[in-house]
């Protein structure tokens, strides 16, 4: 194991001393920035990205690159610090310069380094599931809106399960308390009554699930079926299912579902206790499709791992390299506003066997998948959409944005338009 | 005359048995390949109704195909659609063919494909398992089968389970068994007398599913009931009298998550308690300790995969032994130049917290690894319907005191306890006595440090196993040491103890968040009117 790990570091610095050497060669090249976290707490899930980023250039390159040109990848460790994101974004930018940007994971981190992005016109595309409410020139959403993810999830509760009361349960921070706030509309609006909703937040990295797990079982005795909509954010996902099990609450009495958890998390985790509770993504690895069989056999292949998984933000990135490389070739230029036009429109295939459309919000259509936990360690789709979702920037459940519209296209060209008052907002985003 | 109504109301009755069984009858013709065939293409709806059928077969064959169905380990050769169990988890495992018995070794799983199971499948598959086993002879089979029961609350299964009454010897699954007939008849409205005498019967039971059933009955979500006011009545006090009874477990619950909190904080600081406590050292990197002693019970896991049952004892001697070397290494190489100068030394110990972080990154991977739970630490000690305590949790507390009270017989029973004492109270007095206090220093370090790993083993058990595990908890344990007072075993052990009941009494209140903040600000407080913490050591050793 350490053998491997020590040849995958040689690997790598061969490959970082290649890309010195070939930046001596930057006119003949087309560069492609990294900025994902390779140290501190983000890099449990963003280091995958970082490698699909660059198994996802050398396939381009293997074809022949882009434009007659070879493909660079230039990688950046901006560490799990949200203030250095943006200083790494703008050396991507100034020094480095790169065409385009993959990378970034939590919502802090994107509004760290919007303002670079913007300032710099450059263009980033960021691959992570948010709470919406935003929507910049420079930036494309390859994730899902609230409305591509926990909207279709609650309905699936609703009207599929027949689930009455519900615990909005997240860790403290914007993504979860925003997602809350628009699904706490949306269900008052189905009329569910203010007492049956119980909402809660924990701390990041909260490992003392005691007596919140003890309150929803209480909260879940009171004659409705009850459910529990899990935006928990990362390490603290484990120990929360690690306590449902133990106090017995089965998926079938309380099922959970989940918008941060997937194939990698349930990779770390004894996933006996949990068989049946649920997640709401847009790809599940075991999804039955030809493309997504052979995704999987180079992602094995790239990592010289047979036991690494794939997941939903690894598909964004799929799509949304694919998506650049499709505009890039239309455009027959990296210069960013000929691709930010070329772009919107832009279909290629995702992995679960449709296509995914850039719209002129800068979202993208997604399919809805809801997925039971399995004991391997996988989800099996038990429910899904019939078509694709497109993404809403601005939701329509929030007071403060239903009014809102983005959409980049001539004549608007505005992503925060008030429809009510026909102005486009000062802001940029 | 009374003996020929009596026959007019058994033909009824026998013609309105026939009737309620005739369904099941019917299907009974079908055999279990008919009913199975084309299961893996079925939606789950069909498949839920396949399960009923399969239950009112008479085939020995049902209850294991409905059990592997149950635990995901039915599947189905893609190319004759014949169906297989699968006989654990790995891909060299035998298979078994349903219909014929034979075994045979999967070559390639890409061949078969999983019949996949949804919650309701699962839900339905566990009520009908249960039904088949409630005539077993195993004892705990039969308590699970009734619990089951009890969850589904079907009418249909009134007969079978007052059959199983009339059997049934022992006293507790009598008792279930009357519960679950008592839940069937509370919500038949038909017959209103026995609906409230069901009803007083379930007052003061705490199963969850009798509060359901109650609070179902009070919401009028249940067909309408004939003598709705004295019903209404009957499950308002029974209602009642389980809220009281649940009000005081939540008392009882409350104190034990806070025992069981205590006691992890006590595990992760009582290693801190020697190092900063007794020796003084600011160690930053007392969490990385934690840490390392959670990697060695993930390594010692994969190195003995078939021991998990008892990997934690192979663990907890190994995990000592390699924080506590590593601690003994930092202490030579790095804190030794730096005693007396605090500063330093905590800018010196974070560096090393980094390192050893982005080490285990390399090494493992920044990925979290999955440390599995042996088996008799998993599930809860159900005290009641409502009040179950977690083994886990359960042992650890058990776990926490037994570290301490070794830890103290240490420091009070050996040479080395005095050694180290002599040491920390006058380094020159020990010295001039013969006592070699670079070797006592960096024994104390270690023992700190390799206290610390037993508790990463334990924390192992709870939370994450990733290379920031150890950053969970180095505040805390900083936070435990300074209230309970610096340098003292049992004020670390009544500082844990309290701040975790004192944590856990304010968060159904204040939520998690907000019962974190009022910890800290109480610390701070605390800290000001006694700086030297709950318990300050007092004479010639609390001189600095």
């Amino acid at each position: 194991m350490k053998a491997r790990k020590f040849g995958m570091g040689l690997g790598a610095a061969a490959l970082m001393m290649s890309l010195s050497t070939g930046s001596a060669l930057a006119s003949d090249t087309i560069k492609v920035g990294v900025l994902h976290s390779l140290s501190g707490t983000m890099a449990i899930s963003e280091t995958t990205l970082k490698d699909t980023v660059l198994m996802l250039v050398e396939e381009q390159n293997k074809k022949g690159g882009l434009l007659g040109k070879k493909l660079e990848a230039v990688v950046v460790d901006p560490a799990s610090n949200w203030p250095l994101f943006a200083e790494k974004a703008r050396e991507l930018i100034e020094k480095e310069k790169v065409d385009v940007v993959f990378g970034c994971w939590t919502s802090v981190s994107r509004k760290s380094v919007l303002p670079v992005f913007e300032e710099l016109n450059s263009l980033l595309f960021y691959p992570v599931q948010y709470e919406g409410e935003e929507s910049s020139k420079n930036v494309f959403y390859t994730g899902a809106a609230p409305n591509q993810q926990a909207i279709p999830a609650v309905d699936y509760l609703m009207n599929e399960v027949g689930v009455k009361r519900w615990v909005l349960a997240g860790t403290d921070y914007v993504y979860p308390r925003t997602t809350n706030k628009i699904l706490e509309a949306y269900l008052k609006d189905k009329g569910v009554a203010a007492d049956d909703i119980m909402i809660n937040y924990t701390p990041f990295g909260h490992s003392d699930w005691q007596s919140i797990v003890s309150d929803i079982k209480k909260f879940g005795s009171a004659g409705k079926k009850t459910a529990v909509v899990s935006t928990i954010n990362g390490d603290a996902n484990v120990p929360f299912y690690k306590e449902l099990g133990n106090q017995g609450i089965s998926a079938e009495d309380i099922p959970v579902v989940a918008f941060s958890v997937g194939e990698e998390e349930l990779s770390g985790l004894d996933t006996g206790p949990l068989v049946g509770h649920l997640a709401a993504w847009n790809y599940f690895m075991s999804v039955d499709a030809d493309v997504n069989t052979d995704f999987i056999d180079s992602w094995k292949a790239f990592i010289k791992d047979d036991k690494r998984v794939t997941n939903d933000p690894m598909e964004a990135h799929y799509i949304g390299f694919n998506m650049w490389a499709a505009a890039v070739e239309k455009a027959g230029t990296t210069d960013v506003d000929a691709v930010s036009e070329a772009i919107i429109g832009v279909a290629v295939p995702n992995l679960t066997g449709g296509y995914a459309t850039m719209m002129p919000n800068h979202h993208i259509t997604k399919p809805v998948l809801i997925g039971e936990i399995q004991d391997d360690g996988q989800f099996e789709t038990v429910w899904q959409t019939t078509g694709t979702v497109m993404g809403d920037a601005w939701s329509d459940f929030l007071p403060d944005s239903k009014d809102i519209t983005a959409d980049w296209t001539a004549p608007l060209s505005c992503g925060n338009y008030n429809v009510k008052t026909g102005k486009c907002s000062g802001q940029n985003y | 005359m009374i003996l020929q109504t009596r026959r007019i109301l058994q033909m009824v009755f026998c013609l309105l048995l026939v009737c309620a069984v005739q369904p099941a009858k019917v299907l009974a013709n079908e055999s279990l390949e008919t009913i199975v065939s084309g299961i893996e293409r079925a939606n789950f709806r069909d498949k839920a109704q396949r399960v009923e059928q399969l239950a009112a077969l008479d085939d020995e064959r049902v209850l294991p195909l409905l059990k592997a169905f149950l635990g995901g380990d039915l599947y189905v050769r893609k190319s004759d659609k014949i169906l297989f169990f699968l006989e654990g988890s790995k891909a060299e495992d035998p298979i078994t063919n349903l219909f014929t018995g034979a075994s045979a070794t999967v070559e390639n799983k890409r061949l078969y494909k999983k019949v996949s199971v949804n919650n309701a499948v699962r839900k339905k598959l566990r009520a009908v398992i249960a039904e088949l086993q409630l005539r077993s002879p195993d004892y705990d089979i039969r308590a699970v089968a009734v619990r089951e029961m009890m969850k589904a609350s079907d009418p249909l299964n009134r007969p079978q389970l007052l059959a199983a009454m009339e059997r049934e010897t022992d006293s507790g699954i009598r008792e279930d068994l009357e519960i679950a007939i008592a839940l069937i008849d509370a919500q038949d409205a038909t017959d209103s007398d026995r609906q409230i005498a069901a009803i007083t019967r379930l007052s003061g039971v705490l199963y969850p599913e009798v509060r359901v059933v109650l609070a179902g009955l009070l919401e009028g979500t249940t067909a309408e009931t004939i003598r709705r006011g004295t019903v209404e009545a009957a499950a308002r006090d029974a209602m009642a009298e389980i809220d009281d009874l649940i009000a005081l477990n939540k008392v009882v619950e409350n104190v034990y998550f806070g025992i069981s909190l205590g006691s992890v904080l006590l595990l992760a600081a009582v290693g801190l308690a020697i190092t900063f406590g007794v020796m003084g050292v600011i160690n930053m990197a007392h969490g990385e300790m934690i840490m390392l002693g959670a990697y060695t019970t993930f390594v010692i896991q994969q190195a003995f995969p078939e021991l998990i049952d008892v990997s934690i004892f192979i663990a907890i001697p190994s995990a000592f032994l390699v924080s506590g070397l590593v601690g003994i290494a930092i202490e030579r190489g790095v804190i030794r130049h730096l005693y007396g100068r605090p500063l330093e030394t905590l800018l010196a110990t974070f560096g090393i917290s980094l390192v050893l972080q982005q080490a285990v990154r390399s090494i493992f991977s920044p990925l979290n690894q999955s440390v599995s739970t042996p088996s008799w630490m998993s599930g809860s000690l159900e005290i009641n319907g409502v009040l179950s305590l977690t083994y886990s949790r359960l042992y650890i507390i058990i776990f926490s005191l037994l570290v301490l009270l070794a830890l103290t017989l240490l420091l009070k029973k050996t040479l080395f306890g005095l050694q180290m004492r002599a040491v920390t109270q006058n380094r020159r007095m020990a010295n001039s006595m013969g006592i070699r206090t670079g070797w006592v220093d960096a024994l104390t370090f270690g023992l700190g440090s390799g206290i610390a790993g037993i508790a990463g083993v334990a924390l192992s058990q709870l939370t994450n196993v990733g290379p920031n595990l150890g950053q969970s908890y180095i505040i805390d344990s900083f936070l435990v040491v300074v209230f309970g007072g610096v340098g003292n075993l049992m004020g670390t052990f009544l500082g844990a103890m309290s701040l975790g009941i004192f944590n856990k009494f304010l968060e159904p209140f204040a939520g998690a968040v907000l019962a974190k903040i009022a910890v800290l600000v109480f610390i701070i407080l605390f800290i000001q009117k006694y700086p030297r913490g709950m318990f300050a050591l007092k004479g010639r050793s609390a001189e600095d």
